[in-house]
């Protein structure tokens, strides 16, 4: 037997029934203090259009350079994956494996399963996959790090300024839009899609 | 404090993965198809497991270089903390106090918190629940900024490539380094935060 009515904290187990919320109001726990659940302007179509507009931006912000350096005529720039591979050299692939997951990886697999998500539930029907999908979405968002990225730019620009002309590329700026738009799409409340798009036939478990 | 009763008194659990609230025993979430559990399957012993672990990893990620550079013909390798020295003394104090926040304080914050977590919720201990609460949403939030240090040194080598005039190659320290910060995040994770309330209702 399930109760769509309720809702349990995550952080202490305290039961609540759920209440409307208006705008940008947040249901905080009354045991422990953390957020339950809270408002969203967005509806699903702001969310697709942003989802579209971060698959666009990904791309940038993974093949432009994010730095370009020059000293004595000689010059060089880098992006994203070219920095990854330039750490997994020899011994450094386990931690190159690393930042590839973090600062790849799982941030294409954001975009990618979020858009296939918002697409069917534009229908206003559940995609197939879904439930793998919202699973999986759930599971890797403590490990998108595009906003680690962007501060590691901008200190490896102070690093290298000390020496070095050093220019922030396109790819900075990119980054830059992705870690706010990852930021609004998946970093918070993925979950409220079960509640927003209501089970029908075409419900499946994906496992 | 609260008179919010807590899901085991009513005879509910709530899904981990999806968070519906359903009745006690049954193995999988009815909607999302996760399994269900009142808590983190051997929450304490997993988490203290990766803590462990990762304060194994954190003397050689100390110790050993995590970059060597070479600018024409002369080569030297730097740890972490030699990082920062290196901007301090070059001025740039707002950046050294930021990778010195990054790299130092918030993995020995979090070896410390979690251990305060781990003891104080084995004794099931009455004390300052409200901000071990707190401290462990605040541990989970800033914990991957520590991934800070990989990001510079993957930057600093894909860009240094002149080969006479200098180069740049990572050393064995920065893997050791994302690895502690990958195994305390997983410590992070694996501790339920539910066992520091557990005999509140009392």
């Amino acid at each position: 037997m399930t109760h769509p009515g309720l809702v349990i904290c995550e952080y202490c187990d305290s039961v609540y029934r759920r209440s409307a919320l208006g705008d940008d109001e947040i249901a905080r726990c009354g045991r422990c203090r953390a957020v339950l659940y809270r408002a969203s302007r967005l509806d699903l179509d702001h969310l697709l259009a942003l989802t579209l507009a971060a698959a666009i931006v990904f791309v940038i912000a993974n093949v432009a350079p994010v730095i370009r350096i020059a000293v004595s005529g000689m010059h060089n720039e880098a992006n994203l994956l070219q920095s990854i591979a330039a750490l997994s050299h020899g011994s450094g692939l386990v931690v190159g494996l690393v930042a590839a997951a973090t600062l790849f990886v799982v941030p294409l697999l954001q975009i990618v399963l979020l858009g296939w998500v918002l697409v069917f539930a534009r229908a206003r029907r559940r995609a197939p996959g879904f439930a793998f999908a919202m699973r999986w979405l759930h599971r890797i968002r403590p490990w998108s790090m595009t906003e680690v990225f962007l501060l590691g730019v901008l200190v490896a620009i102070v690093k290298l300024s000390g020496m070095l002309s050093v220019i922030a590329g396109p790819g900075t700026y990119a980054t830059l839009i992705l870690t706010g738009l990852i930021t609004l799409i998946a970093k918070r409340d993925v979950r409220t899609l079960w509640d927003r798009l209501p089970a029908d036939e075409t419900v499946e478990f994906g496992e | 404090m609260t008179s919010a009763p807590r899901a085991a008194q009513l005879g509910l659990v709530g899904c981990h993965t999806c968070g519906l609230v359903s009745a006690v025993g049954q193995a999988q979430c009815p909607r999302c198809g996760a399994r269900l559990h009142p808590r983190k399957p051997d929450s304490l012993a997993r988490s203290w497991a990766f803590l462990v672990a990762a304060l194994i990893l954190y003397i050689p990620s100390n110790v050993l270089p995590v970059m060597y550079t070479s600018m024409l013909g002369r080569g030297e390798t730097s740890t972490i903390v030699h990082g920062v020295v290196e901007f301090w003394k070059s001025g740039a104090w707002d950046i050294a106090l930021l990778i010195f926040i990054a790299s130092v304080a918030v993995p020995s914050t979090k070896f410390l918190v979690l251990a305060t977590l781990l003891v104080s919720a084995r004794r099931q201990s009455s004390w300052a629940r409200l901000q071990r609460a707190r401290l462990y949403r605040f541990i989970e939030l800033i914990g991957y900024w520590s991934m800070l240090d990989v990001v510079v040194v993957a930057l600093v080598c894909a860009l240094v490539q002149f080969h006479l005039l200098g180069t740049a190659e990572p050393r064995a320290g920065i893997v050791f380094f994302g690895l502690v910060v990958v195994l305390t995040m997983f410590a992070a994770m694996s501790f339920d935060p539910r066992l520091i309330w557990d005999g509140d209702e009392e």
